[in-house]
């Protein structure tokens, strides 16, 4: 499996909190937060527009690889500051979700196992 | 990278914290300056060691190392004495200053030791190489390390370590309704509290979301609230209380998809009608009691029997 940091650099993702020497298990995308907390894995790579505070909440408790803001948002001051805090890797991209989930899928970050 | 830059910046604040005599070797060699230049050489062939401080009558008069030994040797002066090749203008430290200043003498001279003295009455006292700096940090870490590991162990034999017939911890959390900015806080600080206390990740991950998503209904819909987690040998026991609205029809609000969250929940990704369903997933008992007008109390259980299970069958091996 790859790392946030390979993804990052070969999607050209701006890496703005974190450590990105993690191993990414594979991906989700949701806006729900409580959906991301039911079905994202440990180690996913979740993909959001959510720029609130709280997806570093979520992203913390699942215990996720990283968060990708996409269509260019930027994280909210609190939600940056919390993420330097906790080490929860935040990479923003200024592709929209669909573009940005189906690069990542080829190269070869799938989607969850359903057990 | 970043464990890199902790590690470094650990090691940076220990050369502030220590002190040139907590790493310097005070079971040292030291030479008269009437030595002869061959007798030196014996000397350090013995000890092996590459310089030697100058004494006479217990004062520190010079300095030689073996590249004043191998100079001496190209210029076929081997039978004069010490004094003829040793450096007089030594450098020192004191024996309290901070290690941070023999890091930096080490930078500025190049030298590979230096003889340490006292404050008061400049006594020779001690030699530090580069080596003992090194070493003095090391076993500082290892000591650090270990009380750390101690800690740790502790923590996780808690229930072990206690002597009673029963034990059980309370932990209490006050949440305040409507502040988004604190959302989250207390099932954070009560996730740490429990991967401290060396809870199972796995039941940590059940604890936290679980709270999580309790917390977030109380933030979303009322004024204030508290989360209570007692905590004993055989199960963590979470009762979250709050005095809002109450839930008119407990049944509805279980369905995975129902939502009552207004606009400005919505947006910041909440109310997605899964919150109790979540909780009941993540969770071995829940009980759901609501009167409209007065609150809702929320009792969910997580049971640690079977960890506790494996965890003695790991000992018994």
């Amino acid at each position: 499996m790859s790392t946030l940091k390979n993804i990052a650099e070969r999607f050209n993702l701006n890496v703005v909190s974190g450590d990105t020497e993690r191993e990414v298990s594979g991906g989700y995308s949701s806006d729900l937060l409580s959906d991301v907390i039911a079905n994202a894995q440990k180690d996913n790579i979740w993909i959001t527009l959510q720029t609130h505070l709280n997806i570093v909440a979520v992203a913390n408790l699942k215990e996720l690889a990283g968060i990708i803001l996409v269509n260019g948002r930027q994280p909210e001051e609190t939600t940056l500051n919390k993420a330097k805090q906790e080490n929860i890797p935040i990479l923003l991209t200024e592709l929209p979700t669909f573009e940005i989930v189906g690069k990542l899928y080829e190269y070869g970050v799938k989607g969850i196992k359903k057990s | 990278m970043l464990n890199l830059v902790k590690t470094i910046s650990k090691t940076q604040e220990l050369t502030y914290e220590l002190k040139i005599n907590d790493v310097m070797d005070t079971n040292f060699q030291t030479v008269n300056s009437d030595m002869s230049v061959s007798s030196l050489r014996e000397v350090l062939r013995k000890k092996r060691i590459l310089g030697v401080p100058v004494v006479d009558n217990n004062e520190l008069v010079g300095i030689v190392s073996i590249e004043d030994f191998i100079k001496c040797m190209e210029q076929g002066k081997l039978g004069d004495t010490v004094e003829t090749m040793m450096t007089k203008d030594v450098k020192t430290l004191f024996a309290d200053e901070p290690l941070i200043h023999a890091v930096m003498k080490f930078d500025e001279f190049g030298f590979s030791r230096f003889p340490v003295i006292t404050r008061t009455d400049n006594k020779l006292v001690g030699i530090v190489t580069k080596i003992d700096i090194i070493k003095g940090i090391l076993k500082k870490l290892e000591t650090a390390y270990q009380d750390e590991e101690e800690r740790k162990y502790r923590a996780s034999h808690i229930f072990n370590d206690i002597i009673a017939d029963n034990i059980s911890i309370e932990l209490k959390y006050f949440i305040e309704g409507k502040n988004f900015d604190k959302a989250g806080e207390a099932s954070t600080g009560l996730k740490k509290t429990l991967n401290r206390l060396g809870f199972p990740p796995e039941i940590v991950r059940r604890v936290s979301i679980s709270t999580y998503e309790a917390e977030i209904n109380i933030v979303s819909y009322t004024e204030k609230g508290e989360i209570i987690a007692y905590i004993d040998s055989n199960q963590i026991r979470m009762v979250i209380k709050d005095e809002g609205p109450g839930i008119s029809d407990v049944s509805k609000a279980m369905e995975p998809g129902f939502s009552t969250a207004p606009g400005w929940v919505r947006e910041l990704g909440f109310g997605a009608g899964m919150g109790l369903p979540n909780i009941k997933k993540f969770t071995d008992k829940m009980i759901l009691t609501s009167v409209v007008g007065k609150g809702t109390t929320l009792e969910t259980v997580i049971n640690l029997e079977n960890y506790n299970k494996e965890n003695k069958n790991e000992e018994e091996k």
